[in-house]
């Protein structure tokens, strides 16, 4: 039996992440992880997969062609700076109606398909993009070189209010410069609401609704359900997510590039969710933070450092071991991660939160045992 | 005239014939059972009924409508409901939220997005969904997954869910099957209670208790064909019913 789920745990759960989310420059700092560029990745990439997690973990379409609406996301939050204004606002409202649109596109042709077909039509979608994006549309997303800021860009919206300063101005929320700090904040801000929104969606009868494609789909339209478009307004859902976290990388950092879009940046919000736990409300933030706190520490590794770390031994071994160990950090990182990742999926196939839900139970069921107390109720989710 | 009408249905899985020129007339507020071997084309005749297969000829009217070409959510959205022969319920999910989601789509159409609310505390929907699963006897298991319950909960379950919906016909493709003889005698009376509700119902049965307990009519299929049909004193004793169940060893 799980507990109840309330709208007062609810609400509690809530109040904690937020808290969690707005200290991260306090508690992550003892392992070296609370400077801004770090924890504004950390948020950009929950958004994005917790939208993920909205069609994926409650619909259990598994899409591999997320990183799209991420690379729409960020162009047009690019041109939004170029054409209207520094204004991070508009650049992550356009953003977001935009990928919207483009997932609306996408969702519904994928969708007249389940299972690995709709994976594969989604992954096509995506290397299509990619490549309109790389070479096709050179005039909308300057190719491989990616979009950038010029002095010369219009920017109209901005000229209206105030003169054209020396260099390019950078971005900002009416005025605060949205780089150090200020930038984690706004996207901790947006990444509450986003957790938010997506309790809401999971509690709702909507996310019951979804919960059911998941588990049954005969049985839905034989109760009536039509099952096409509440999988599609899911797909437009994370794809809007999706366009949100890829503005916020514009916003932190005012470039958008044809890799955003490439396959493996799909796949990696795959893994982010898996390994988080697909399906709750947690787990694909802290799939996201741990891979990318991961990917920023193994990737920082070189062969001088690893040199320094292994000078202990003896020449000849240390040689072998920097070179063994050489091949998982660095460029490698993806190895380890793919290491990591198959751990998971064989040992513990519905992530970490999963597996700190059965360390609670054995921890509880000890507990129980000592004190021999009747009921032990295990956490929700 | 009946509420449903099945004229000349005919359907072949390549070259087996499984529906042979069926007809059938089933009266407002009937239960009509269709009895038969196994094989006999029983749930195929369901399931062109319910959008699941589409005959090859022949029409299916329902309160003057047809049902052939229409997608199941749509039929269902007209007022048929139907049980499988094997249970199709939403395992994953809680016995009320399976019994919640019929109830829904009954009060909101096929398709309505309410992301804001909370499950939890829709009260009125929850009461409804706890009221037939107290009527089914699963009340005490709401909170339970449904993959979790027994072959003969799972029917029940999945006949709350259609009954939640106070369908105009209610389709029960072996609703006892796998049911110990109190469980079916359970059933039986839940059965005779909401025939009281005025719900027409086709009952495919094996048991031969249930059927003449409940049916005012039933139609006798044997090899995709109807061979007899009437009221149940007519068809226990018909030879030629005798014969297609093997000497009567089920009779
Ligand atoms: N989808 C299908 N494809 C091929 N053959 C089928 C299919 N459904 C049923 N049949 C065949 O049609 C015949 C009638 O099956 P069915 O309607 O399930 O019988 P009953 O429900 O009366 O036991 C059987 O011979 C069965 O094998
Ligand atoms: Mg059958």
């Amino acid at each position: 039996m799980t507990n109840k789920i309330t709208l007062r745990s609810d609400n509690m759960m809530m109040g904690l992440f937020a808290l969690a989310i707005l200290t991260m420059p306090i508690w992550l700092m003892p392992i070296g992880a609370s400077y801004p560029d770090l924890m504004q990745k950390f948020a950009i990439f929950g958004i994005f997969a917790i939208g993920f997690n909205i069609l994926f973990g409650l619909t259990g379409y598994l899409s591999f062609g997320h990183a799209a609406f991420l690379g729409v996301g960020s162009y047009t939050a690019v041109w939004s700076f170029k054409l209207l204004s520094m204004n991070v606002v508009p650049a992550v409202i356009f953003a977001v109606i935009v990928a919207g649109a483009f997932s609306f596109l996408i969702g519904f042709i994928s969708l007249r398909r389940s299972g690995i077909y709709f994976s594969i039509l989604t992954l096509a979608f995506a290397q299509m993009s990619y490549n309109l994006a790389y070479s096709v549309l050179t005039p909308i997303t300057n190719g491989e070189t990616g979009l950038q800021l010029a002095k010369s860009d219009p920017r109209v919206i901005d000229g209206l209010f105030v003169e054209a300063g020396a260099g390019i101005p950078s971005t900002n929320f009416f005025g605060i410069p949205m780089s150090g700090y200020s930038g984690f904040y706004f996207c901790a801000v947006l990444l509450i609401i986003g957790f938010y929104i997506s309790l809401r969606i999971t509690r709702s009868p909507f996310g019951m609704m979804l919960k059911a494609i998941k588990s049954n789909q005969n049985r839905m339209s034989y109760t009536g359900l039509n099952t096409r478009p509440y999988a599609l307004t899911a797909f437009v859902i994370s794809g809007m997510y999706a366009g949100l976290a890829g503005s916020l990388l514009a916003v932190t950092d005012p470039l958008a590039g044809a890799e955003r879009m490439q396959w493996t940046a799909s796949g990696e919000v795959v893994l982010m969710t898996i390994l988080g736990g697909v399906g709750t409300l947690l787990g694909p933030m802290l799939g996201a933070v741990i891979i990318k706190y991961f990917e920023n520490i193994f990737s920082a590794f070189n062969e001088t450092l690893l040199n320094n770390i292994f000078s202990f031994l003896p020449e000849g071994l240390q040689e072998v071991v920097v070179s063994v160990v050489g091949l998982f950090v660095g460029e490698g990182w993806h190895l380890t991660l793919g290491i990591l990742f198959m751990i998971i999926v064989i040992y513990l196939p519905g992530g970490l939160v999963e597996g700190a839900q059965r360390i609670r139970d054995f921890v509880g069921r000890k507990r129980q045992k000592k004190t021999s107390e009747a009921h032990q109720p295990q956490i929700a989710e | 005239m009946g509420i449903l009408q099945v004229q000349d249905v005919n359907k072949s899985f390549g070259g087996l014939k499984a529906l042979h020129n069926v007809n059938l007339d089933v009266e407002e507020g009937a239960v009509h059972a269709i009895i038969g071997p196994n094989g006999a084309g029983k749930s195929t005749l369901l399931n062109c009924f319910v959008g699941r297969l589409k005959p090859d000829t022949g029409s299916v009217m329902f309160n003057g409508t047809s049902l052939l070409g229409i997608a199941p959510h749509e039929i269902n959205q007209a007022g048929v409901a139907r049980v499988f022969q094997t249970p199709e319920i939403f395992g994953d999910l809680s016995l009320i939220e399976n019994v919640m989601i019929p109830t829904l789509a009954k009060r909101d159409g096929a398709y309505t997005v309410n992301a804001w609310g909370r499950v939890d505390q829709a009260a009125e929907i929850r009461e409804k969904a706890e009221h037939i699963l107290e009527d089914v006897g699963l009340v005490e298991k709401q909170e339970m997954h449904a993959n979790s319950l027994s072959r003969g909960d799972k029917r029940r379950l999945e006949l709350a869910m259609c009954l939640v919906q106070e369908p105009k016909l209610l389709l029960l493709d072996e609703p006892t099957a796998g049911m110990s003889r109190a469980d079916t005698n359970n059933t039986i009376d839940l059965l005779k209670r909401i025939g009281e509700r005025g719900i027409t119902k086709i009952v495919i049965e094996h048991d031969m208790h249930v059927v003449f307990s409940l049916a005012s009519k039933i139609s006798v299929l044997a090899q995709g064909t109807v061979i007899a049909e009437g009221a149940p004193e007519e068809i226990k004793g018909d030879p030629r019913v005798q014969e297609a169940y093997l000497g009567g060893a089920h009779l």
